[in-house]
């Protein structure tokens, strides 16, 4: 359980930093960080497939978000950092390289279902309780209304505020629209 | 005239009960069969964009307006929250508790039939509302923004 409450003190350290800090660079790397950290939080609670979804959005995020810090306040590094830096980098991408190659062997075969393979996997206890445990015959229904609703509301509230974000970006002539109907 | 031709128009009145019926009943049914709110919810919002490429933007705003939509939208949103929170005052399970198939549903045999799963249907019914409202909205308030519509529009009339 400390596990929970240091993840958690980080991600908060980190959306602090994010706040304060001066450096718009700094910024978008610390809210990464949060990301980062939910989403280890999100493996620690047994939701691997939300876990996935979170890192490759995060991922995503953070490269356009940095892509857009860069052109606006770019700095030169040269000479011994620079050499510094790529020695730094080469070394992470070996090392998550060589982690990945582990994964990869303790996956199961192609066409088995991981919850053969892991005993109390949460998927088992869906497909045996599903009915019994929320009595919709249907059983996406039922994990993601019932077991997983969380992230159903999750998905409502993003729709939510994209329909928020487009009709306030394109504000001028929805305002006359309005007005016309009232 | 504005929209497209006369064969459109009439193949998309015919076509347009169709789909809203099957948009209801996809999220009626979708704790039963392959579906739910938002399946369901892309259909009935495909009927009226339907409607709106067919007959032009002013005849689908005359059946569902933005105000309207909007509101929908808003009423969905909120419906949906409404079902997780009597969740956690009613019993001390939490938030999103299924509480009607716990409290009412759970010593009878209800499985398979259109009133069981508790708050599953309701809250099916309330994402329907949300799904369909919104991506009705996203195309309206594109199509508004869109400067070129009325050149299409003359074009019509030659």
């Amino acid at each position: 359980m400390a596990i929970f409450y240091i993840l958690l003190l980080f991600m908060i350290i980190a959306a602090f930093i994010a706040v304060e800090t001066k450096y718009l660079l700094g910024a978008v790397i610390c809210v990464g960080a949060i990301g980062f950290g939910a989403s280890i939080m999100f493996l620690f609670l047994q939701a691997p497939d939300i876990a996935i979804t979170q890192i490759v959005v995060e991922v995503l995020a953070l490269i356009i978000l940095i892509r857009a810090c860069i052109s606006r306040e770019l700095t030169f590094i040269s000479g011994p950092r620079e050499f510094f830096g790529v020695v730094v980098s080469v070394v992470i991408i070996f090392v998550i390289f060589l982690a990945g190659i582990k994964i990869l062997e303790t996956l199961p075969d192609f066409g088995t279902a991981i919850f053969a393979e892991v005993p109390n996997a949460a998927s088992q206890t869906y497909i045996k309780e599903g009915l019994v445990k929320t009595g919709a015959a249907n059983l996406v229904a039922s994990v993601i209304l019932d077991f997983r609703a969380y992230d159903t509301l999750g998905e409502a509230t993003v729709l939510f505020t994209a329909i928020i974000g487009a009709t306030v970006i394109l504000r001028k002539k929805t305002k006359k629209l309005l007005e016309e109907a009232e | 005239m504005k929209g497209m031709t006369i064969i459109v128009k009439t193949i998309s009145s015919w076509v347009k009960v169709l789909i809203f019926l099957f948009g209801i009943y996809i999220v009626l049914f979708g704790h039963l069969t392959p579906g739910g709110g938002f399946s369901g919810g892309v259909i009935l919002a495909s009927c009226y964009v339907l409607l709106m490429l067919a007959y032009g933007r002013e005849f689908a705003e005359k059946n569902l307006s933005l105000p309207v939509a909007s509101k929908l939208d808003c009423v969905g949103a909120l419906l949906f929250a409404a079902i997780a929170l009597c969740g956690l005052l009613y019993g001390a399970a939490g938030f999103f508790w299924n509480f009607i198939q716990w409290e009412y549903l759970a010593d009878k045999e209800t499985a398979l039939h259109l009133v069981s799963a508790g708050t599953i249907p309701l809250s099916n019914i309330a994402i329907g509302l949300k799904v369909g409202a919104s991506l009705f909205l996203v195309v309206l308030v594109l199509s508004i923004f869109r400067p070129d519509m009325s050149v299409l529009d003359t074009d019509e009339k030659e």
